[in-house]
């Protein structure tokens, strides 16, 4: 009995993901494409960009790494931080009028200076740019990219010259730090151990402190140790000079954290049907609910179809075999047991068109046996997450580069359906 | 050092090297570096701790080992062996200092899971001997790789003196020996190429000796452009009746044999254009001028079988040379 409930588990059909109504909804304001890294994150937020646009929404899309090509078809291979409009995209271009595509690709250290200069007057924040250890910082440790990334999300909603922000997450080595690295750094920039780095003599001055004081100059003193007394004073020069800022960087990893969770926000989770990704999503899945931010669903890229599912790769590897014993017997003689050699697929004899038969029966099979294979990595996260919405974007034998692709891939995200149905 | 592009394998080609140098009787260590248990699930077993433990035997009694490194407990070791640092170790770790100096100050965490990596590298037993032949790290990917291993300029710019200056530098020394290799893995596919082109330039600028590109994921080529034009202009009636000759159904119009050809064909275009493709980034490595090793795809998908067969077959291509 259980096995029959099993079963029908396994084959239920997630929900379909509607990726037209999400972009279509006034309401939807941010779509963060999160997912591990590989599995087209910046190229499917690029085409949802475009199909956006070209439902008539005012979109930008915020991409962090794109491929060269997908950046130059989009006209953002020049990295300058700001928002560009992206030619041929909606508008007078578009069927449906109002809509516009603009784009841009992340520049990290730009972003952290920018955010210094705002906040702090012209001579504090030269000494802060000059520091070696903000320097160092800002040209990314682990991350700086994904503060950035939220940072500058954060800026293009308050402008609010966008009705859709959609945003790329950076290639982290994994899908959740992009949701961690913020606070992480956030607290660094306010924690506790910045105080300590900061005013050891401060705390010092205060007599029931005494033991404590005793603890945290042997705390530098290690530290002066460990990192050579000239990095500590970088730090400390460094910290020194954002002292004004601290808080301030809480308080924005805090309202961005925020962000995530508002209604309007809605995150896709981004996978291709192998099991290492799929994983991830899964986790991410359940990291999102943990944390009340809005799962619009799964895409699921490069899945793959046929038009033949009714022959099965066993079928057409015993016809294909059957062709080759074939070939043997229709061959002139002389030629007997000689495949390929005599023939060419022009020549139309029997053995040649049962030869290219044959090829075409093989490529079916392999192609059956990857369905078969990604059915069954998506089953298992199906069975793990039944409640999440999925759009499968069959997979294209060739990489995207050009907005034609672009919208291709947009017209199989709105399909969603099963790769080759 | 085996990095690539994320999505290109590089966990499995790690652990299929660290395998094909394990073959008769070495030892290797495979190491991990982004907490993501990757080599666990490869190999089957539950969540690797932070600390050497054989996971496999090759072929011909060899073993493999593996390591996956916690920059936080790497640190703590570290600071214990050097400073005996008790207590104050653990007050450092609630003032958060232990967490700046693993996560967030500029390339500590890189020297310290790097450091790890050279001393398993240069650790000799009682008799003198290497206690592992090979050390395999799968590292983080292309993007971040040579960031990740030049630590010389990253810390040494940083911190010009002291204990970590000195771990710095004694790691560089081993990173830029001929003792030290970094093989790129990549796909027969654009940003893969692409990054292998970038990392390659990186690592050769920052003075890093590049082992191999090992392309993986390669497939067969079953047909090719001349046999499929032929199949879907003039041949396609033979097609038809050779699906029937084999026992597909009957070749008349609508006959079950006749509507397989259709999407038979299309499928093979497919192919076709991918071919086209590979060719074309194939072209790209080949202009790189670097030697490679190829693995194949493996059609039923990434199993403890198949890592076997794929460390089988790039011990076939290095004993080939």
């Amino acid at each position: 009995m259980s096995g029959t409930v099993t079963a029908v588990l396994g084959t239920d059909a997630p929900a379909r993901l509607e990726v037209d109504r999400l972009l279509d909804d006034p309401q939807t304001r941010i779509v963060v494409c999160c997912g591990s890294g590989g599995v087209g994150k910046t190229t499917t937020a690029a085409a949802l960009g475009v199909r956006a646009a070209e439902r008539g929404r005012r979109v930008v899309v915020l991409t962090i790494d794109p491929a060269r090509r997908l950046a130059q078809s989009m006209g953002i291979d020049s990295l300058d931080n700001t928002p560009r409009r992206v030619a041929g995209v909606g508008g007078s271009g578009g069927a449906s009028g109002g809509g516009e595509l603009h784009a841009m690709m992340l520049d990290m250290k730009r972003t952290f200076d920018e955010i210094v200069e705002a906040h702090a007057d012209a001579e504090r924040s030269r000494a802060i740019l000059e520091n070696p250890f903000y320097q160092s910082l800002s040209a990314g440790f682990a991350g700086t990219q994904e503060y950035m990334a939220m940072e500058k999300l954060g800026q293009l909603r308050a402008r609010d010259d966008w009705d859709l922000i959609i945003v790329d997450t950076p290639p982290s080595r994994s899908a959740l730090d992009f949701l961690d690295a913020p606070k992480r750094l956030g607290s660094f920039l306010d924690g506790k151990f910045i105080r300590v780095l900061m005013a050891p003599a401060k705390v010092g001055g205060r007599a029931g402190m005494k033991f404590l004081n005793v603890g945290m100059s042997m705390m530098t003193g290690t530290l002066s140790k460990v990192m050579g007394g000239q990095l500590l004073k970088d730090v400390q020069t460094f910290v020194a000079a954002m002292d004004t800022m601290f808080g301030g960087f809480r308080t924005r990893a805090d309202a961005t954290y925020r962000l995530l969770q508002a209604p309007g926000t809605a995150f896709l989770v981004v996978a291709a049907p192998e099991p290492d990704a799929l994983r991830e999503a899964a986790y991410f899945v359940e990291r999102l609910a943990a944390e009340d931010m809005p799962l619009a669903g799964l895409v699921l890229n490069r899945v793959h179809g046929s038009g033949a599912v009714q022959l099965s790769a066993e079928r057409a590897l015993a016809a294909a075999e059957n062709l080759d014993e074939g070939g043997i017997v229709d061959q002139e003689p002389g030629k007997a047991g000689v495949r390929g050699s005599g023939t060419t697929p022009e020549d139309g004899s029997p053995a040649a068109v049962d030869e290219i038969t044959a090829g075409l029966l093989r490529l079916h099979a392999e192609r059956m046996q990857v369905i078969a294979r990604e059915q069954q990595t998506r089953d298992r996260f199906t069975s793990l997450h039944p409640e999440v919405a999925v759009a499968e974007v069959a997979a294209l034998p060739g990489d995207v580069h050009d907005l034609a692709g672009l919208r291709a891939i947009g017209d199989r995200l709105a399909a969603g359906g099963p790769a080759g149905v | 050092m085996v990095s690539g592009k994320g999505g290109t394998g590089k966990t499995t080609v790690a652990a299929a090297l660290a395998l094909a140098l394990a073959t008769e009787g070495r030892r290797t260590l495979l190491v991990e570096v982004e907490g993501r248990q990757g080599i666990a699930q490869l190999f089957g077993t539950e969540a690797l701790p932070y600390e050497e433990r054989k996971i496999a035997v090759a072929p011909g009694g060899g073993e493999v080992f593996a390591l996956a490194i916690d920059a936080e407990r790497a640190l703590l070791d570290y600071l214990q062996m050097f400073y005996k640092l008790g207590s104050a170790g653990r007050a450092l770790k609630k003032l958060g200092a232990i967490d700046f100096a693993t996560t967030i100050a500029p390339g500590l965490r890189d020297v310290l899971l790097t450091g790890k990596a050279c001393e398993a590298v240069r650790r000799t037993d009682k008799a003198g001997r290497y206690v592992y032949d090979h050390v395999v790290m799968d590292a983080p990917p292309t993007g971040r790789v040579t960031r990740f291993l030049n630590v010389n300029d990253e810390v040494a710019g940083l911190a010009r003196i002291g204990p970590i200056h000195h771990q710095a530098q004694a790691v560089m020394k081993v990173l830029k020996s001929p003792q030290t290799a970094v093989h790129l893995v990549t796909l027969l596919e654009e940003m893969p190429v692409q990054e292998t082109a970038d990392g390659r330039a990186e690592l050769a600028e920052a003075g890093l000796p590049l082992g191999r590109v090992i392309v993986n994921m390669v497939r067969p080529h079953h047909l090719d452009e001349a046999a499929l034009q032929a199949a879907a202009g003039k041949q396609r009636a033979g097609v038809a009746q050779a699906l029937s000759r084999a026992g597909l159904g009957g070749a008349r119009r609508g006959g079950l044999a006749e509507r397989l050809v259709d999407p038979l064909l299309e499928q093979a275009a497919e192919h076709a254009e991918r071919v086209g493709l590979e060719r074309a980034q194939r072209a790209v490595l080949d202009g790189l001028g670097v030697s490679t090793y190829e693995l194949p795809l493996l059609g039923r998908g990434m199993d403890l079988a198949g890592l076997y067969e794929l460390a089988t077959e790039l011990r076939k291509q290095v004993s080939a040379e």
